[in-house]
């Protein structure tokens, strides 16, 4: 039987699951609906999630290719206590979430972004965060909340790893 | 980076994925439904077979007009709307039929058998062809393509004509544009045991959206229950498609008996809800050599597609801000909504003014150049200040006119007068040509004579010293409900955390009207007062006794009750229990009504609106030589909203509403090719993505308005009404070449 880990638990994929996207597999199949379909077809990043910690548009990872792989989405962020993570506490204080629909999306992207640089630049975090798309914040905010999550995590030496993974294998 | 924190209610659920949107929702048994498009934009006899696809694994039922028990068709002004199309394809948006199945999969695959015929018929595909003599007759009632007309007159602009320096005659064009809200629209409907449909949809309107659901079942109001739940934006866009998608699954469920969810793709989403209107314009202004403008004359047509939708009063506020925030003395004005065979236009975030100002400031800032008079001379001269007559010959009186002051704010903050200095003109050494633009507005808060206003509150007391709050004003993710609450911590001098705004549904507080036109604010917030007072009074004429002071010298905050001096106090808590000792409900129902607005069709005067908001947004850019490719250095916004009760959602509405402006000028248009189009997801049709931006700074003017209770005005839409001729004025002021078009195009061959 084919498996994959979601937030720090294994989730065994049946043959007939293999077809689905991890997005269909997240939301249809195991009610996990923090994930937004925008678009469907890898255009709007509503969709994203850390797939082995990068950011991935689950609407267009087969889950064919997924299995066995690690994969954290926004469900898995927070501490096992509830307290939120860095990142989505800069959302939060920045002013960063307006209708919401891109948030989890965002939050995502933002981690596999600090991630891999944990310094970023403004000008990094526009770049890196390209591909997903807000209609209603225009963006500033979401770009002041990265850069704050990021200091928060550098300055008071955090783990930006999420809860799921830090309550599980750490 | 902002160092004050922001606040919503909303905040935790959806930064954890826990707030709950539509198609989250699921019911045990609940079947899906998907829609079945005719692939004509104009035809007659429309026959559907639908025998094959009944036959296919897991489809349920296939519904058309056919099993319509109510009306088929309906329309917020006019009832011309198909919400199951019979007969007559009028674009290709129309929907003939759903599919309803055990799983979307197989709805989709039954779709995909439902056999569609008709005859096609000669379709009218713009504005030019729906005017021409013997043009086909496009809406389902009335004879004409015109569908409605609006007159301005003001004064006499003929003989003045002769009397200007300068005349200037100027046609501009603006697009489609397509709301694209994240979150496509989707229902899901429950068909309760006691006759009622439950409704929960991403709709802008629960109130329209129940109206539009009771037309098709053929119910009564009361018998439709639509619920709020989160909704992933709107911008204007989730009103009629929205609630004919609500509709349509409420059918599904009263016929199966089951559960409904219809959810929509991307695709369809495009392609069958409304959009912005494209509007042609053309004006002949006269200014004097000082710059005064002495005359105008302004004609519009705007595209509003098949259907009428809110045609008619989109075009009114273009028509009573027809010459954007200058006061003239002799103007006339017609204003014209066009029926063609293209997707019907409807309300968008701005609502028929960001199309005027496009026009008009570009217009001041082409006569300030062919005068050589600078343009912030050019506008100071002719703007609207206090005691001004508008062009619809209202005064200015009551409020703070603040419009010179918000743009000195702007020019001062993006050091306007030194930088249009450097500005290239055409000519620059490196392949960057450098340019800075601005443009200013006023807007009419709310509704104004498009409408009633008014909007109601509940204020429901608990035994523990709880409150639960709940209005009439819908949250479409602009964060109203954070700032009601903001507004009742702030009357009651409580704690944030005492109060509970409460969702609320259609069978529970009374039709407050849709949450448009930058009402939410401004009516939400003054309801909110009002029942707020009436709540105060209640508790003071109750527990004076206990706080041994005459009623009058209660007093609320620092979350307790005090009596005269301070020497009593109850807290919450204690103020509740005596009051429930009393038999006394701590209640409160409190409405708002907008202050009195009027309006005379013939000529188009009239207090159109009861307060202004006043703008100002600049922007810095460069024009490459050898690509035309436009880059955005610097935008700042200002806004007198009268008062900001959550800052950070005020700059956030700034940053999003100019964001959605830059987006109309240089990337977005939702191009239709021979009534189609190729425009269905985000890669044909583009919208502002992080890079395409540049850093923003919104200023906050507050001037506190007297006809508002919380003084606060409202700021969705003057966001995004000018940004675009502010882009257009840089790029002329870099290119030195005029783009009358939207959105703009730089052809590296225009600056050769
Ligand atoms: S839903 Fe996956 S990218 Fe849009
Ligand atoms: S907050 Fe609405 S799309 Fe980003």
């Amino acid at each position: 039987m084919n498996t994959i880990t979601i937030n720090g638990t294994h989730y065994d994929v049946k043959d007939d699951e293999l077809s689905l996207s991890l997005l269909e597999f997240l939301r249809e199949r195991n009610y996990m609906t923090g994930t937004k379909n925008g678009c469907e077809r890898g255009l709007c990043g509503s969709c994203t999630v850390a797939l082995n910690d990068k950011a991935v548009r689950s609407c267009i990872t087969p889950m064919a290719k997924a299995v066995g792989s690690t994969v954290v989405t926004i469900e898995g962020m927070e501490r096992p206590d509830g307290t939120l993570h860095p990142i989505q506490q800069a959302f939060v204080d920045c002013g960063a979430i307006q209708c919401g629909f891109c948030t989890p999306g965002m939050v995502m992207s933002a981690y596999a972004l600090i991630l891999r640089n944990p310094e970023p630049s403004r000008e990094d975090i526009r770049k890196g965060m390209k591909g997903n798309l807000c209609r209603c914040t225009g963006y500033q905010q979401i770009v002041d909340a990265v850069e704050q999550a990021a200091t928060v995590i550098r300055e008071q030496a955090l783990s930006p790893r999420p809860g799921c993974e830090r309550d599980g294998s750490a | 980076m902002q160092t004050e924190k922001a606040y919503r209610n909303d905040a935790y659920a959806k930064v954890t994925g826990r707030a709950t949107y539509a198609d989250d929702i699921s019911f045990s048994g609940m079947l899906h439904a998907v829609p079945v498009y005719a692939d004509y934009v104009a035809a007659k006899d429309l026959r559907i077979d639908a025998s094959e696809a009944l036959r296919s694994p897991g489809c349920v039922r296939v519904i058309t007009a056919a099993d319509v028990p109510g009306s088929a068709t309906f329309g917020q002004i006019e009832k011309d709307y198909p919400m199951f199309v019979s007969g007559q394809v009028r674009s290709w948006g129309d929907v003939c039929a759903i599919v309803v199945a055990e799983t979307r999969v197989a709805a989709k695959a039954a779709a995909a058998l439902v056999k569609i015929e008709a005859t096609p018929v000669k379709p009218v595909l713009g504005i030019d062809e729906a005017l021409k003599p013997g043009a086909p007759v496009v809406p389902s009632y009335g004879d004409s393509n015109i569908v409605t007309h609006h007159r301005l007159r003001h004064g006499d602009p003929e003989p003045l004509f002769a009397q200007a320096e300068l005349i200037l005659e100027e046609d501009f064009e603006t697009q489609a544009i397509e709301h694209s809200y994240m979150e496509p629209e989707t229902a899901v409907c429950v068909p309760r045991s006691d006759g009622v449909v439950e409704v929960y949809g991403s709709m802008q309107h629960p109130f329209s959206t129940r109206r539009f659901v009771a037309a098709l079942l053929g119910e009564p109001l009361s018998s439709v229950e639509v619920y709020t739940i989160a909704v992933g934006g709107g911008f204007g866009g989730k009103d009629d498609t929205a609630a004919v998608v609500c509709a349509r699954a409420a059918l599904a469920a009263k016929l199966t008996g089951k559960p409904v969810k219809l959810r929509y793709d991307r695709e369809w989403s495009f392609r069958e809800s409304y959009k912005r209107h494209p509007y042609r314009m053309h004006y002949k202004v006269g200014v004097s050599s000082e710059g005064q403008v002495l005359a105008v004359k302004a004609t519009m047509y705007a595209d509003s597609g098949a259907y009428l939708s809110v045609t008619p009063w989109v075009t009114w506020r273009s028509t009573a801000q027809c010459f954007g925030p200058y006061a003239i003395d002799n103007i006339h004005a017609d204003v014209y909504g066009v029926a063609t065979n293209n997707i019907f236009s409807g309300a968008m975030r701005g609502f028929g003014s960001p199309q005027v100002n496009f026009a008009v400031e570009q217009i001041m800032d082409m006569a300030a150049h062919k005068l050589k008079i600078h343009p912030l001379g050019m506008r100071r001269i002719n703007m609207v200040k206090q005691d001004s007559v508008t062009v619809t010959g209202q005064k200015l009186s009551g409020h703070t006119v603040s419009l010179e002051d918000v743009m000195n704010r702007v020019v001062h903050e993006i050091g306007y007068r030194k930088k249009y200095e450097k500005c290239s003109f055409g000519t620059a050494d490196g392949d960057e040509l450098y340019g800075i633009g601005l443009a200013i507005s006023y807007r009419g808060a709310s509704l104004g004579a498009e409408g009633m206003d008014f909007c109601s509150c509940i204020i429901n007391g608990q035994y523990d010293g709880s409150i639960l709050l709940e209005t009439g004003i819908h949250e479409n993710g602009q964060g109203s409900e954070t700032t009601m609450t903001l507004v009742l911590a702030e009357e009651l001098g409580v704690d944030l955390k005492r109060i509970r705004y409460r969702r609320s549904s259609t069978s529970v507080i009374p039709d407050s009207g849709t949450t448009v036109a930058t009402r939410g604010t401004i009516l939400g917030g003054s309801s909110v007062v009002i029942a707020a007072r009436q709540y105060r009074k209640l508790l003071s004429d109750h527990l004076a006794e206990r706080l041994r002071c005459k009623p009058e010298e209660v007093t609320f905050h620092d979350d307790k009750i005090w009596g005269l001096n301070y020497a009593y106090s109850l807290t919450w808590e204690e103020a509740m229990k005596e009051l429930f000792l009393q038999r006394i409900t701590p209640y409160a129902f409190g409405t708002f009504q907008a202050p009195p607005v009027s309006w005379d069709d013939t000529n188009g005067q009239g207090d159109a609106y009861f307060t202004y908001v006043y703008s100002c947004q600049a922007v810095e850019l460069s024009v490459n030589k050898k690509t035309g490719a436009v880059t955005l250095l610097n935008i700042v916004a200002g806004h007198d909203i009268g008062k900001a009760i959550n800052k950070a959602m005020v700059l956030g509405q700034m940053y999003g509403g100019v964001t959605q402006g830059v987006g109309m000028a240089l990337m977005e248009d939702f191009v239709r090719e021979e009534g189609k189009t190729r425009c269905l997801n985000f890669d044909a049709y583009k919208i502002p993505r992080m890079t395409d931006l540049p850093e923003m700074t919104g200023i906050i003017i507050e001037n506190h308005d007297p006809s508002s209770l919380t003084g606060a005005k409202g700021i969705g839409e003057p966001a995004l009404e000018i940004i675009a001729p502010a882009i257009a004025n840089a790029v002329f002021n870099a290119t030195g070449v005029r783009y009358t078009k939207l959105p703009i195009r730089v052809q590296p061959e225009d600056l050769a």
